[in-house]
């Protein structure tokens, strides 16, 4: 009969959620029929409608013609050119994933493109009928850097990635120091601040701060929920905690295609508005440098939360020992409940930060979650601290790699690293040899 | 709704070769997670290196089919030695971050332009299964069988060849459990220091039961590329590795005849919803559907099954709760 109550009560939390969820959407259902044509994958034999490689070329808001694109893959090989609004698009047969390259020698003279590493890209047309492959172009860069200027240019932009990362990686830390979870639902949370971000300001126009404001404000109440919901619940019954992970794969994958369905398959361009600032040899926006200095006050404002509020003091001592904790009077539950609020907040900044400078999709937050992983890991896991040190780490080997590796094999670099770590020092760089079993 | 139609459908999803191999890759997981409580989140790698070992097996050093079929079992024996000799002294939630991280470098190693001469690179590789195909025994022309199960020869002989898979690779693990060697790894599932108290090498029966189980992944990985005819990175997806979590959870994990019916069954409902679902929104039910969206749906059907099966029945259909081992 327990078993029963507790299991009713259960699916009541679970449902909850997906209700928060359908009340946040139910405000737009016009979005989600324009937008979510994705398609289904094989092997259901539905009819599939046209799908289509697409792009826009523009510079400083200006589309470029003639530009021209050689699309490669499954047999396929053609060439796409801009029209004089900027846009391309060719229609394939068959799904897959293609391979679009831009042809360097039809850009006008003068243009370049803004990551000259990036030449080509690849369109998934796996699951969504519509990829949009964008260059973004800008001055031409094309010169070659003297490796010095190309070194400070690769740890600028690692920096500027690895401070992302970290304002990110800080939630799964402090989660993983008070409940032991490995919460792989956390690029989700990701994934949420960003596309949230699209909706208020670049669908609906609010002002950015307004728009900012309360993206972060839900994304803490999603933390709040998820808790409230599944983990709290959990813990009460004393799941283990391999289980609990098992159980956050399985919620990242339902988060994720529920955000897939509501938003679309489409990556998405939240802040069209590009700004170039030269510092010395390094090309950046004035959108990366206002992130980069959000993310470090931000990661200033958590520290000084840790070390000097009560709370924050209350935070570090469940980290280190919850009985001990709860045996000085420390409400751990409620601790945790903090915990996953301002992870949660943290986490959707994150998001915003992300989606702001680069783009954002559906799947942007389950592909930097191995990322996390290694910044957590790295850094000592259940250290937030190690964390941000980890993801400074991580963000540097990224880009930093791609001066000597494929940039498709970047992100590879990084996760091997994650291996080698786990190897000789499993316990981190920061951490303390007794976290590791 | 044509009800007939639904449920045929359905049902022969349940023998389909692409529920074969993920029933496959589940029993290889079974032998990891249910018998020797590791927790390996990179089975979609071993399905990709077999794969991938046995098709470039056959379209660059063009060996012939059994050959290649040997070749790709032992890269995935190598995959395991180079995966479990490192990791497999790590804690359990160690060992799941370092192999789900290994399993998505092995897709960026395929992906890279680099060796694209060999990979395919992201469009992957094809025509290689003219072989495999010569060796139909079947002539006939047009479709044969009866009921739901009316093939053409070419999916006839697929689906033998994966089911026979299937029952020698029961037969193997059945075997294989009920010998001395299996009750040692089962009781390193249970208690990994009493095992290792008695003198048993502990880490040379998880090396080996690594080992094992990735083998059977690779031959579901090889059945699943034969089907499609082609092999490339994005199949090995980390939604591939839970999709077979999921097949193995909802059958149980320590049983043998779990993950063949948990595929059976996994299958056979999401057919059924899909197509229910789509007939719904072709009829105007839900409006707020689109045809394409029904199929996103599957996964999350997927992502909410594992959930709530790890959550309220993680011992599945026919496993034995007290022989489940989720932190070992």
């Amino acid at each position: 009969m327990i078993q029963l109550s507790q299991a009713r009560r259960f699916s009541l939390a679970i449902g909850a959620v997906f209700m928060m969820f359908g009340i946040f959407f139910g405000s737009l259902p016009a979005m989600g029929a324009n937008e979510a044509k994705a398609a289904t994958p094989n092997p259901a034999p539905t009819n599939i409608s046209q799908l289509l490689i697409k792009g826009t070329v523009k510079n400083e808001g200006v589309g470029v013609a003639g530009v021209k694109f050689h699309v490669t893959g499954n047999g396929v090989d053609l060439t796409a050119t801009s029209g004089d609004d900027g846009k391309w698009q060719l229609v394939m047969q068959e799904k897959g994933v293609y391979k679009v390259e831009i042809v360097l020698d039809s850009l006008p003279k003068g243009v370049g493109l803004r990551d000259a590493s990036l030449t080509s890209r690849d369109a998934d047309l796996t699951i969504t009928d519509t990829a949009a492959v964008l260059f973004p172009l800008g001055k031409d860069i094309r010169v070659v850097q003297p490796i010095g200027d190309q070194i400070i240019i690769r740890v600028f932009a690692g920096l500027n990635l690895g401070l992302l990362l970290a304002v990110a990686a800080i939630g799964i830390s402090l989660i993983f120091g008070t409940t032991g979870l490995n919460n792989f639902a956390h690029g989700e949370m990701v994934t949420f601040g960003a596309l949230f971000m699209y909706l208020f300001y670049a669908v609906l126009g609010w002002p950015v701060i307004l728009a900012a404001a309360v993206t972060i404000a839900l994304s803490a109440v999603f933390g709040w929920s998820q808790d409230a919901a599944i983990w709290r619940p959990l813990r009460k019954r004393r799941t283990g905690l391999n289980q609990m992970m098992i159980v956050s794969i399985g919620l990242s994958i339902v988060l994720r295609y529920l955000l897939l369905l509501f938003f679309g398959g489409e990556t998405k361009t939240i802040n069209p508005t590009f700004e170039s600032v030269e510092i010395g040899p390094i090309l950046t926006t004035v959108n990366s440098l206002t992130s980069m200095g959000i993310s470090a006050v931000a990661l200033a404002a958590v520290a000084l939360f840790l070390t000097r509020t009560r709370i924050g003091k209350a935070t570090r001592a469940v980290s280190d020992n919850a009985a001990l904790a709860a045996s000085t009077g420390i409400d751990v539950e409620r601790i945790i409940r903090i915990v996953w609020v301002l992870a949660g907040a943290l986490t959707g900044l994150a998001g915003i930060l992300y989606g702001m400078q680069f783009q954002g999709n559906w799947l942007m937050g389950f592909s930097i979650l191995l990322l996390l992983f290694a910044s957590v890991t790295l850094g000592g896991l259940g250290t937030a601290l190690g964390a941000t040190v980890g993801a400074l780490i991580i963000g540097m080997v990224v880009e930093v790699s791609s001066l000597v590796l494929p940039t498709d094999l970047k992100y590879a670099a990084s996760l091997i690293i994650l291996i080698l770590v786990l190897l000789v020092r499993p316990q981190g760089v920061l951490g303390k040899k007794q976290r590791i079993g | 709704m044509d009800w007939l139609n639904i449920l045929n459908l359905a049902v022969s999803e349940m023998i389909n070769p692409i529920s074969a191999s993920f029933i496959l890759c589940a029993l290889g997981l079974s032998v990891h997670f249910g018998y020797t409580g590791l927790l390996n989140f990179g089975q979609a790698a071993f399905a990709g290196v077999g794969a991938y070992a046995m098709v470039i097996g056959i379209l660059t050093f063009h060996l012939p089919i059994l050959l290649a079929l040997l070749f790709a079992l032992a890269c995935s024996a190598v995959f395991a030695l180079i995966l479990g000799i490192p990791t497999l002294r790590l804690r359990a939630d160690y060992l799941a971050i370092v192999t789900i991280a290994s399993a998505e470098v092995f897709r960026y190693f395929m992906t890279t332009i680099g060796f694209s001469s060999v990979t395919g690179g992201a469009s992957g590789l094809s025509q290689f299964g003219d072989e495999f195909w010569a060796l139909n025994p079947f002539t006939f022309s047009g479709k044969v069988g009866f009921g739901p199960f009316e093939y053409s020869a070419r999916d006839w002989f697929i689906r033998i060849v994966a089911w026979l898979l299937i029952a020698v690779s029961a037969v193997f693990i059945w075997l294989l459990m009920r010998s001395p060697w299996g009750r040692v790894l089962k009781s390193i599932r249970e208690d990994e220091d009493a095992v290792r108290s008695l003198g048993k090498n502990v880490f040379a029966y998880k090396l080996q039961s690594l080992i094992i189980g990735g083998g059977l992944g690779s031959l579901g990985g090889m059945v699943l590329v034969m089907n499609f005819s082609t092999v490339a990175p994005q199949n090995w997806v980390t939604t591939f590795t839970f999709q077979i979590w999921t097949v193995l959870l909802l059958g149980g994990a320590a049983t043998i005849l779990g993950p063949i019916v948990g595929g059976m069954v996994l299958f056979l409902l999401l057919s059924l919803t899909q197509s229910i679902m789509s007939g719904l929104v072709h009829l105007g039910w839900l409006p707020f559907l689109s045809d394409p969206q029904v199929g996103q749906i599957r996964f999350l059907l997927i992502g909410l099954a594992l959930m709530l099966l790890v959550i309220f029945r993680p011992q599945g259909i026919f496993g034995n709760k007290k022989e489940l081992q989720f932190n070992g």
